[in-house]
């Protein structure tokens, strides 16, 4: 929304704890040391030549409300235990949730059948021996104490005031811990753990809404009512939307719209998609398409970024420049399409087999020192995008999508936001998009429902196309 | 053992304070294949084991799960649920009524001819691969691609109203695609559909029946005859939609509006709400009068995706009048909700994606009911066209008001005749203007049921399977080419 937020919900953490170590995280049905077990015995139990385990043991907690009161609220506790078998040069994997020596044994004998019964693959390589990674801490005790009834309480909050509003909220409140592990019978091992939290919520009116979410590892930078007063405010801001007709506008996009529709592109840095030619970067390397105000780093070590160190296979990620100043400098690469484009992996594999290679999934946009306050203030006629919605991708290599804006959208005059207006269809390119920056604000780590998290700012775009409107 | 580890859990709840208990034990197999120009890439296999436990205490639901299948481990769950629902009390309005059921107790397998986990895998791979062969020998494919996925999905359902219903399905799956990059374009062709190709409630017979190699080189013909085709032009045009576009048309501006958990706004935050509100019903004019769509899950509609026998809260299949000579007449529902629309009885559409997931309303087979025309005489009848098939891209707006859709593919219609190829062709529009502009239907003979096997909803997002029968359809004063405009 325009007004400067009395607080700030979601951007940058605020009383953050420092992150704990979690061998022995409360709650968790495993310590590191029985997950280690179970695929030690994965590796002992297994006649393929040679044998990778993963294992991922997950407790999410999840609670859900609409119409100011809590209508699901769900726990899972769940174990995924992955095998992959490596059979004279084939590969093929099995996965189960089953922790007996038989179920064990049988999933062993599934990817070993599995991948003996298959063509020989060219280009499987070996897997990988130990590897050293960068520490990155991503787990706070905070998250994994929150129980049902805090959660509930702050939903409780969050209902109180919206009726007291005379609003209506609907939105989620999540936590969660997942302890991973990966193994190989080379001697590779890698573990992490990491917890996440993430509130959203949506405020309704007669004929408006708003919207707002923040996700962390750390559930004490989620601050529930501070996204409630941002989301109210834009429903209240919005209020009998006006209809605008269609066109080429000015518009200001928030982190969470920059979010969902850069978040677009990010398979096109996959060497993979280069080599298939299905990427939009296909006769683009090392040519200035986006503005001088863009550059894109993949960073899983950021402070405000969460994941593994590793990758599928478990080779460290790096960090890479993928676009420096306008111009794609870089893609990323797996082990093998690393050695079929002749160039060295990046660590951004997926898990194998596969045929999609890699993708980087955590991008980081340099931002700017603009507020949205101060792109508004510089406008004299444009569109104020909340959140955008259904993005489905219509040209693949000029990478035209369409979508609509949904959740808070607002007319911008002579420097001021002028009142909510119906919601906009667009269709644009996003490289068109991003060569026509005028602004970008503080980049940060921002959530939306279209794409994975990432960090990035919010942009005054010039000229963005605005196909139709709908009837709200 | 299901039925102790189910009995565990209701005993459990019961004990910890709840007024109504459910459990799904679900024991799921997948196989999943992929190849890509030549060699294979996906090749997995999996099994997950574990129950779901739904409750409510308190007069608030709480559910929990876990692939823990001890005593132990499922009394903790079921105390957990318990725990859980007397939080979600702290934030309650009402307490949760259900509509009556009947406790049925059941075994239902859908029929199959051949378990495609009994088929050896090399032959599964051999015939992606000699599809794989077929596309490559088109000069200007730039990649092929192929899928399988097969899916058995045993599961006991136990309620504390005394249900017991055990149900086994089996899904299967295949589809290939050709891609050719030129100049600055990517065209592509699927068969026998985008996103996977066809999928059903069927077994191996489906991928037989498809003959990917069969159809391989005219897919990839087509791929690469799209850069030299006619680009879709911008402006208003009658259009007319193959069946298996017309079934995801029905999926985003019809199925979805008629969740009616969407329709009261427990899905306001995620997946948006309605333009469908409840005085709507048996009032509104959704579509022209040769418009007829129902919600069938019986099997006598078809292997569709959303066929079964009982719904994951015990509720049997039913048929659902949707929309009735153009009129709209009824909504997707569940035991919570049906009240809401004045009926005594869910209509049978709660479903779960697995033992971890809650059921929530989801469709079953939404199909337009066949119309007279055979797909000759329409193209006879038509003076001036675009003959949109195969989706590319979909978009609706969060309500389900405005649409819009690209296709891989399509062809000119002028003078009763197929003309020259399309490329880019898309087309959108309002929900209701655009059903209310339907003026031909084609008959039985070309009605198939197609599969959608990636709806998402929900928090936690859910993915589940739909059906959607439908037949080539023609559609007057559609707004086309606006996706590809300057």
């Amino acid at each position: 929304m325009a007004k400067a937020k009395k607080k700030s919900a979601t951007k940058q953490p605020r009383n953050s704890s420092a992150p704990q170590s979690s061998n022995h995280p409360s709650g968790a049905r495993f310590t590191s040391s029985e997950l280690d077990r179970i695929a030690d015995r994965i590796i002992k139990w297994s006649n393929a030549d040679e044998t990778e385990v993963e294992i991922d043991a997950t407790v999410d907690a999840l609670t859900r409300f609409a119409n100011n009161t809590i209508h699901q609220n769900v726990a899972e506790h769940t174990l995924g235990i992955s095998v992959r078998a490596v059979v004279d040069g084939r590969t093929a994997r099995a996965t189960t949730n089953k922790t007996d020596e038989e179920s064990l044994r049988r999933v062993i004998a599934a990817a070993v059948s599995l991948a003996r019964n298959q063509p020989e693959n060219p280009d499987l390589l070996p897997l990988l021996g130990p590897q050293k990674y960068q520490k990155v801490s991503n787990f706070y005790r905070s998250t994994v104490a929150a129980t049902p009834h805090d959660r509930a309480r702050a939903v409780a909050r969050v209902c109180k005031m919206a009726d007291a509003a005379d609003q209506t909220a609907a939105g989620i409140f999540t936590t969660g811990f997942v302890q991973n592990v990966l193994a190989n019978s080379r001697g590779l091992v890698a573990r992490h753990d990491h917890t996440r939290a993430e509130f959203s919520v949506t405020i309704l009116e007669d004929n408006s809404s708003g919207w707002a979410k923040a996700n962390s590892a750390d559930i004490l930078n989620i601050d529930p009512d501070a996204l409630f007063e941002s989301a109210s405010e834009k429903a209240a801001g919005s209020r009998k939307p006006r209809e605008l007709p269609p066109g080429r506008y000015t518009a200001i996009l928030e982190p969470p719209a920059v979010l969902d529709l850069v978040g677009s592109i990010f398979y096109d840095f996959a060497g993979t998609g280069v080599l298939d030619k299905r990427s939009c970067l296909n006769d683009r390397m090392g040519k200035k398409i986006f503005g001088d105000n863009i550059t894109l780093w993949d960073d899983v070590y950021h402070p405000l970024q969460i994941g593994a160190p590793w990758d599928g296979e478990g080779l460290p990620r790096q960090k890479v420049l993928l676009v420096d100043r306008g111009v794609p400098k870089n893609l990323v690469y797996s082990r093998a399409t690393a050695e079929k484009m002749k160039t060295k992996p990046t660590g951004h594999g997926f898990t194998l087999p596969n045929e999609f290679g890699e993708a980087p999934m955590n991008l980081v946009f340099s931002g700017g020192d603009k507020s949205v306050d101060d792109m508004i203030r510089s406008t004299e006629r444009g569109i104020l995008v909340t959140r955008l919605w259904y993005i489905r991708e219509v040209d693949p290599y000029e990478k035209v999508l369409t979508g609509m804006t949904r959740d808070g959208t607002f007319l911008v005059e002579n420097g001021r936001v002028a009142g909510g207006i119906r919601n906009f269809r667009f269709n644009q390119s996003v490289i068109e998009a991003l060569a026509n920056v005028e602004m970008l604000g503080p980049a940060v780590r921002s959530a939306g429902e279209e794409s994975f998290e990432m960090v990035v700012p919010a942009m005054k775009i010039n000229n963005f196309h605005f196909s139709e409107v709908t009837k709200f | 053992m299901m039925q102790d580890w189910a009995s565990w859990a209701i005993e459990t709840a019961k004990r910890r304070g709840a007024t109504y208990s459910d459990a799904r034990v679900m024991d799921i197999r997948q196989r999943e294949l992929g190849t890509k120009n030549g060699e294979v890439g996906t090749l997995v296999e999996s099994e997950t084991l574990g129950i779901g436990i739904r409750v409510i205490a308190g007069g608030a639901w709480g559910f929990s799960s876990t692939d823990r299948l001890t005593r132990e481990g499922i009394q903790a769950c079921a105390a957990e649920a318990v725990a859980i629902a007397k939080a979600s009390a702290l934030a309650k309005r009402a307490d949760v009524a259900l509509a009556p059921e009947k406790p049925h107790v059941d075994t239902w397998q859908n029929p199959f001819l051949k378990d495609p986990f009994r088929i050896p895998v090399e032959h599964q791979i051999a015939v992606l691969l000699a599809a794989d062969k077929e596309m490559m020998r088109v000069k200007g494919v730039t990649l092929a691609e192929g899928s399988m996925s097969f899916k058995r999905i045993d599961q006991l359902f136990v309620s504390s109203i005394g249900a017991v219903i055990h149900q086994v399905k089996m899904h299967s799956g295949a589809g290939i695609v050709a891609t050719s990059f030129a100049g600055t374009e990517i065209q592509k062709r699927s068969y026998p559909n985008s996103f996977g190709g066809q999928h059903a409630l069927q077994g191996y017979e489906l991928v037989e029946a498809l003959d990917l190699a069969g159809n391989a080189q005219r897919t990839a013909e087509e791929a690469v005859a799209l850069h030299s085709a006619a680009q879709c032009p911008e402006g208003t045009s009658t259009i007319i939609l193959g069946g298996s576009q017309l079934g995801l048309q029905i999926h985003e501006s019809i199925g979805h509006p008629i969740e009616l958990d969407r329709v009261l706004g427990q899905e306001a935050n995620f997946a948006g709400m309605s333009f469908l509100t409840i005085e709507k019903l048996r009032k509104l004019k959704y579509g022209s009068d040769i418009v007829n769509v129902v919600a069938d899950a019986r099997l006598e509609h078809g292997p569709g995706l959303g066929t079964f026998a009982y719904d994951d809260e015990g509720v049997p299949a039913q048929c659902t009048p949707i929309i009735t000579d153009g009129l709209f007449t009824g909504y997707l529902s569940n035991r919570e909700l049906a009240s809401a629309i004045g009926e005594t009885r869910s209509g049978g559409t709660m479903r779960t994606e697995s033992w971890n997931r809650l059921p929530m309303i989801r469709m079953t087979n939404i199909s337009i009911n066949p119309g007279t025309w055979k797909y000759d005489d329409l193209i006879a009848d038509t003076d001036d066209a675009i003959l949109m098939e195969t989706n590319r891209s979909w978009s609706i707006d969060d309500r389900r008001y405005h649409f819009q859709f690209s296709t891989e593919i399509g062809w000119e219609v002028k003078g009763g005749k197929l003309g020259r190829m399309i490329k880019n062709p898309s087309y959108s529009g309002i929900t209701t203007e655009f059903w209310n502009s339907c003026d031909a239907i084609c008959s039985r003979d070309h009605w198939t049921l197609w599969g959608t096997p990636n709806c998402g909803k929900g928090q936690p997002m859910q993915t589940m399977g739909t059906g959607h029968g439908a037949s080539p359809a023609r559609f007057r004063n559609i707004k086309v080419g606006v996706a590809f405009a300057k």
